[in-house]
């Protein structure tokens, strides 16, 4: 059971690349590769789950009590910004891509023209 | 390669990989078995030393607000991608476009109501970040979404009245900029760059932890510009191509 986390982000890792090698939509593309990305969330949070901690927020509990590393949770909220601005950017080539070329199918953007 | 091809090489590789992904992630500390000793210390010092409670902002905005500062340029660099890539072809078919069509007034006075509620919700998570969740990325996409609102209410022409271009470039690179101004005040004041160097006030008030508040207003600021300048960018292009553009269709 300890292994679940660990195994569920493994096979969204998996599930997101079979999502981009077979795309046939830049859209559909952007999203597998967030889905890639989530699975690396699902490490860094459960790399730092302490078992019965709480979150590293001390407003509300003893300054003793016991939470979670509050580091991978920082780099998850970087994950998370680094994901957002990085699809903007792809969903802004798949429009460039849509008025270039007219088709938004990977595999129909093979020729390069000026 | 055909696409049928292309299946028949992932496969194989996917199992591959799936089966060394599995075998190294076994061989990590058991969930919820997390060894430290980063996390520990953070959480028995953190408190203390920087007078925040809310560890992950004080980790993000302070322990390691270099990474940050590093992670807010990809935002930065990222957003100004986007606005030139989007830009590029515009400009032949910019005629000005009326308001979306059914948008009635019951539609718009909730609208309203939560461009106040939203605003507010916003500027409350940035400038708690310190304190309770939240912070500077947080609370900057609850404000964006405010402007956001007016819109989703039928209004494109008033969404760029209430959040003109220029703004929010403006907004984009002041808060960038911001940051990287305070890394530098704690250069001159503390001999160290972004080195806490204002008075850290007391834990659990909303003027405590030093310039964790002031980074994460800043990095509010720029991710309230950035989310809006991206939305505006792609809104110019869903309208082009709605309006009748010449090309896209």
């Amino acid at each position: 059971m300890s292994f679940l986390p660990y195994a569920v982000a493994a096979w969204l890792f998996v599930v997101g690349l079979y999502g981009i090698v077979t795309s046939r939509h830049l859209v559909h593309l952007a999203v597998c590769l967030t889905v890639v990305q989530s699975s690396t969330y699902l490490i860094l949070l459960s790399s730092g789950y302490v078992r019965h901690g709480s979150a590293p927020i001390y407003a509300d509990i003893p300054p003793v009590a016991t939470a979670v590393d509050p580091v991978v949770q920082a780099l998850t909220l970087t994950d998370i910004v680094v994901e957002s601005t990085i699809t903007a950017l792809l969903l802004a080539l798949a429009v460039q891509a849509m008025k270039r070329f007219g088709s938004v199918d990977p595999t129909a953007l093979r020729q390069l023209r000026g | 390669m055909s696409p049928r091809g292309r299946l028949m090489l992932f496969l194989p590789s996917a199992a591959g990989l799936l089966f060394l992904l599995i075998d190294a992630l076994r061989r990590l500390p058991g969930f919820g078995h997390y060894p430290g000793p980063y996390g520990f210390v953070l959480n028995g010092v953190g408190v203390t030393e920087r007078h925040a409670t809310n560890l992950v902002t004080a980790v993000n905005f302070d322990y390691r607000a270099f990474d940050t500062l590093g992670e807010e340029f990809i935002l930065f660099t990222a957003t100004t991608a986007v606005v030139l890539i989007l830009r590029h072809i515009r400009g032949e078919d910019e005629r000005g476009t009326a308001r979306r069509e059914g948008a009635s007034n019951a539609l718009r006075g909730v609208a309203l109501a939560f461009v106040a509620g939203l605003i507010v919700l916003g500027g409350y998570v940035v400038a708690h970040g310190a304190l309770t969740p939240g912070g500077g990325f947080q609370g900057g996409v609850i404000l964006a979404c405010g402007a956001f609102v007016v819109f989703l209410a039928g209004e494109a022409v008033a969404m760029k009245r209430v959040a003109p271009e220029q703004l929010l470039e403006f907004a984009d690179a002041a808060g960038a900029a911001g940051f990287a101004l305070l890394g530098v005040g704690g250069l001159v004041f503390a001999g160290v760059f972004l080195q806490n160097f204002l008075d850290l006030g007391k834990p659990g008030s909303l003027n405590s932890a030093g310039t964790i508040l002031l980074v994460s207003i800043a990095i509010g600021i720029e991710v309230t510009g950035a989310f809006l300048l991206i939305w505006t960018e792609f809104l110019d292009q869903a309208l082009l191509v709605r309006s009748g553009g010449s090309e896209g269709e």
